[in-house]
């Protein structure tokens, strides 16, 4: 946004900046469309049923005729309802959801805001969503609304902190807070992608000490990326850790009261969180836009890489709300605080030490 | 042209919000206010170059502090007859800390502070920012000169956890918990037992 403000003066440099705000925008909800219907195939195929097949071929278009019902509908407003509050808590949602795109690097030097502070400000605004949900439940002025918030606000407190050592892990390891850099960090391959590091450190040599901890270190952040696919799963609430909705046993959790567009927009905020999660993951610890055999450096090549990792991602992310049975809340809660939470930080303890004693860059 | 406009903008907002929280009539609304507040002021950080405290401003306290805030205003049983009674007993306790709090920020903007303080006592000057960003700067500073009252305010705060731990715990007995690496470890052996009754008698458990 800066380099378009320098090259085209304020105005024109701010308006092309919108622009691309928009184009984004478009993508992600096109995107989103799309990863529905998906979501929607994959659980259909794993219990054996068709899924959506009338709109569209293979029902690809079903996404955009639920999106033309769901405007149509009429928005019920309950009574003793605080309107206001009622109206703004799904904007919050689906205002925070997508803010945090502006800072995502999608292909090499295709982004919005070339941040320093990119990860900071991404853990920034998306504690800040946790805030759709509260206002939402408390502002239905019904019980069961209020309960499911408190419910699924706790849920995403407690994950957020899981998430938030995940990614000191990364950071510690590639020395830097700004997503670019943490992509060209594994541009050498796929084994020097922060998933499969210890196997690349085997293969980079050295001497015996600093391979050995650089295996460590490698492992445990193989570890960490599956703590944070799991904390991504309860922080965007899919299932198995999908408590705030659990539709076959509990009632709709903090949107009972919503309907129409309002009940769209927390929907949508939704899904653009799993899908912006997907890239975190790709971007993380899957070598983001480089290719599994090596550097990428056109973009377009480069976007397409990363979108097709997003996919991969959302795939896995389908399957196991296919396949995993949902957890109970204590349960979840277990697993956030008392297993997480300290291991993440013995983690965080080794890859610190790595980096004291070996300096960084491991 | 755009950091004046998003200057005058923010700093508004931020204002308008500040009388809001004092005045709003439903304490729900003053948090959200409150919250208004906090993400304006984070923006001006941006805008002053500071954007790490930004940053750290909306983390901690937007989504930590204000989510607990936010939690115990809304489980209230508020009376806001009640509420109102109460405001001109403690009007000059609040107009006082008000002055105090102004009388600051006069001294501070008129720079009387800043004129007696000898430059070279000020501990840390703030470095240039293509020597180090602020990032790198306030970690320098936060631990190595500071470190000390760094780790003291972790311990204070890590005393106050244990203490609001402490007082709330109860252990209640005869309640059944879950033990998961029990029920994990758990064989056909340990978990299955085969017996023959004779007829009329039962089996003790």
């Amino acid at each position: 946004m800066k380099a378009l403000i320098d090259a085209l003066g304020p105005l024109w440099g701010s308006l092309a900046g919108i622009g691309l705000s928009l184009v984004y925008m478009v993508v992600v909800l096109l995107t989103v469309a799309f990863i529905l219907w998906f979501d929607r195939k994959v659980w259909a195929a794993v219990q054996m049923r068709k899924g959506p097949n009338m709109v569209g071929p293979v029902g690809i278009l079903q996404s955009f005729a639920d999106f033309i019902k769901f405007v149509l509908k009429e928005i019920v407003v309950p009574s003793g309802a605080n309107k206001t509050i009622f109206v703004i808590a799904p904007i919050i949602t689906v205002v925070t959801s997508f803010l945090t795109w502006a800072v995502l690097p999608v292909a090499p030097g295709w982004v919005l805001s070339d941040m320093n502070v990119g990860i900071l400000y991404i853990l920034a605004v998306s504690s800040l969503g946790v805030y759709g949900i509260i206002m939402g439940g408390w502002a239905s002025n019904s019980k069961y609304p209020f309960l499911g918030a408190l419910r699924s606000a706790a849920q995403m407190v407690s994950y957020e902190v899981s998430i938030g050592f995940v990614i000191v892990c990364v950071l510690l390891v590639v020395g830097s807070l700004n997503l670019t850099d943490i992509v060209n960090h594994q541009k050498a391959g796929i084994w020097d992608w922060n998933a499969f590091a210890f196997i690349g450190a085997l293969m980079h040599g050295g001497s015996p000490a600093k391979m050995g901890m650089a295996f460590v270190v490698g492992l445990v952040l193989f570890a960490m990326s599956i703590v944070f696919f799991i904390s991504a799963l309860a922080e965007t609430n899919r299932p198995p850790f999908d408590l705030p909705e659990a539709e076959s046993e509990l009632v709709a959790g903090y949107q009972v009261e919503y309907s129409a567009t309002l009940y769209l927009l927390f929907m949508m905020g939704e899904y653009v969180n799993i899908v912006f999660m997907c890239a975190m993951i790709s971007i993380l610890f899957l070598g983001g836009w480089n290719l599994p055999w090596g550097e990428v450096t056109n973009p377009f090549l480069g976007f397409l890489v990363l979108y097709v990792k997003i996919w991969a991602m959302f795939f896995m992310f389908a399957m196991v709300k296919a396949i995993v049975p949902r957890y109970r809340y204590d349960q979840l809660m277990r697993i956030g605080w008392k297993i997480f939470l300290p291991t993440t930080l013995v983690c965080v303890a080794i890859v610190g030490a790595y980096v004291a004693f070996f300096g960084g860059n491991a | 042209m755009l950091q004046i406009a998003a200057f005058y903008i923010l700093a508004a907002v931020a204002l308008i919000s500040a009388i809001m929280v004092v005045s709003a009539k439903n304490p729900v609304h003053s948090v959200m206010f409150l919250i208004t507040i906090f993400v304006t002021t984070s923006g001006l950080f941006v805008l002053a170059g500071a954007e790490y405290l930004a940053m750290l401003l909306i983390v901690v306290y937007v989504g930590a502090v204000a989510v607990l805030f936010l939690f115990v205003v809304m489980m209230l049983d508020i009376d806001f007859v009640e509420l109102k009674q109460g405001f001109m007993r403690y009007a000059p306790f609040g107009g006082l800390v008000a002055l105090v709090l102004f009388a600051m920020f006069v001294l501070v903007a008129s720079a009387v502070v800043e004129a007696k303080v000898d430059p070279h006592v000020l501990a840390s000057p703030t470095p240039a920012l293509d020597v180090a960003n602020n990032t790198q700067a306030i970690g320098r500073i936060l631990y190595t000169d500071y470190i000390l009252f760094f780790q003291l305010a972790g311990m204070v705060l890590f005393v106050a956890m244990i203490g609001a731990i402490v007082l709330t715990l109860r252990h209640k007995p005869h309640v059944k918990r879950q033990n998961v690496g029990k029920q994990v470890a758990r064989t056909r052996k340990t978990g299955v037992e085969n017996t023959k009754p004779k007829i009329g008698e039962g089996v003790t458990l």
